[in-house]
């Protein structure tokens, strides 16, 4: 049955505040979950105050500063800082997006900053893309091919690459998956959108032959149908994707092939 | 503690190869009730504040008495369908299983019992 309140042990206390930087004008308020799976103790929100006048544009400099200066244990992922390698998704001011391209100039009042929701907490701002990965391997993000291998390479036209645009460019942050709502309460079983939309890409990928074969394993009540168009996805891909509309694709490509 | 792989759980039992008619028989029935729910709207409304006499002579006749049922059938049809779906959705394992045996059996009681009333009146 589906949880509506969050057990004892994860429900969410006030935690520290930590002073104001002296002689500052400019301050921003920042609002941050804290878990410690170590320590025993229920997850908070600590408050942090930070000189904007010395603070670069993005939430993720803001992070990163807090970090260096105020309190090292604080904990999240992050590598490219330019929004490639997907590492620094969060939920920031109630979206999920990626910390290093979500400049603090769209954030109105406080910036709250937690975790993607709905996912197991390692520590602080990361939670565990265990099953995640996983689900995306099984849709195997790979080109399968039964012909011999070419000579020199897999020749596609430019129209049928061009049908991979808008789909390739997905950066596997999570950010949809932990934001729908058929992931919170069947994710154990539903696909999510970002394996979806990668399963799509590989559908009609022209020079992939098991289309049939994709296809079939996702013909699943749960699998596939569990997506109800809810768009909270496309609301919420930090790279403007729209994996409800690839979700949607594979839906008429099932009902293609047998009416 | 079991020790199942990432891969295991998340491929869990493998695809039911199904639930492609479920959500095209949602999509035919959709379209159905586009046509038919206007068309009970209207049938009803001419009956409406007749007296007894008049409305059991307006559903004998073919047209409305056939709307009717049909209203009744594809819309406790989709009603079931889409309620299955509410279900799976929010309900897990054995009251899952006992919520779409009471589903289905309301859907088609309900069902039955409009068809019923239809019929005993146009027949």
């Amino acid at each position: 049955m589906v949880q509506l309140t969050l057990p004892k042990n994860s429900r969410i206390k006030t935690g520290k505040t930590w002073p104001k930087p002296e002689g500052a004008t400019n301050v921003r308020k920042f609002s941050i979950y804290r878990f410690d799976p170590d320590a025993g103790e229920n997850p908070r929100v600590d408050t942090y105050f930070l000189d904007m006048d010395k603070c670069g544009p993005m939430v993720l400099d803001a992070l990163i500063k807090i970090k260096n200066e105020i309190d090292p244990t604080l904990t999240f992922r992050r590598s490219c800082r330019e929004g490639i390698c997907g590492s620094c998704a969060m939920n920031i001011d109630g979206i999920n997006t990626l910390a290093c391209i979500y400049g603090m100039d769209e954030i109105s009042g406080d910036v709250k900053i937690y975790p993607l929701p709905h996912m197991p907490v390692v520590k602080d701002l990361i939670p565990d893309l265990t099953h995640f990965y996983a689900q995306h391997a099984s849709i195997m993000p790979w080109l399968e091919t039964k012909t011999n291998r070419p000579a020199k390479e897999w020749r596609q036209s430019i129209e049928d690459r061009k049908k991979l645009d808008g789909l390739y460019e997905c950066v596997m942050c999570a950010s949809c998956s932990a934001s729908c709502p058929s992931y919170w309460w069947n994710g154990d079983r539903y696909l999510g959108p970002a394996a979806l939309l990668h399963a799509y890409r590989w559908i009609i990928d022209s020079r992939d032959e098991a289309t049939g074969e994709r296809l079939d394993d996702l013909e699943d009540p749960f699998k596939l149908y569990r997506c109800h168009t809810i768009m909270n996805c496309a609301q919420t891909c930090p790279k403007g994707l729209n994996p409800a509309k690839a979700i949607a694709e594979i839906k008429k490509m099932m009902v293609e092939r047998r009416v | 503690m079991r020790y199942l792989t990432d891969r295991k759980k998340a491929v869990g039992m493998g695809s039911a190869k199904t639930g492609t008619a479920h959500f095209w028989a949602m999509k035919v029935s959709s379209v159905a009730l586009l046509l038919l729910v206007p068309l009970f709207v209207f049938t009803f409304g001419c009956a409406l504040g007749g007296t007894y006499e008049e409305v059991m002579a307006y559903y004998s006749r073919p047209f409305p008495a056939i709307v009717a049922a049909l209203t009744f059938i594809i819309g406790f049809k989709h009603f079931n369908d889409g309620a299955q779906v509410l279900i799976e959705d929010y309900v897990h394992g054995m009251a899952q299983k006992i919520s779409l045996i009471l589903l289905t059996c309301i859907s088609y009681a309900a069902m039955a019992t409009g068809v019923f009333a239809i019929a005993k009146i146009a027949l």
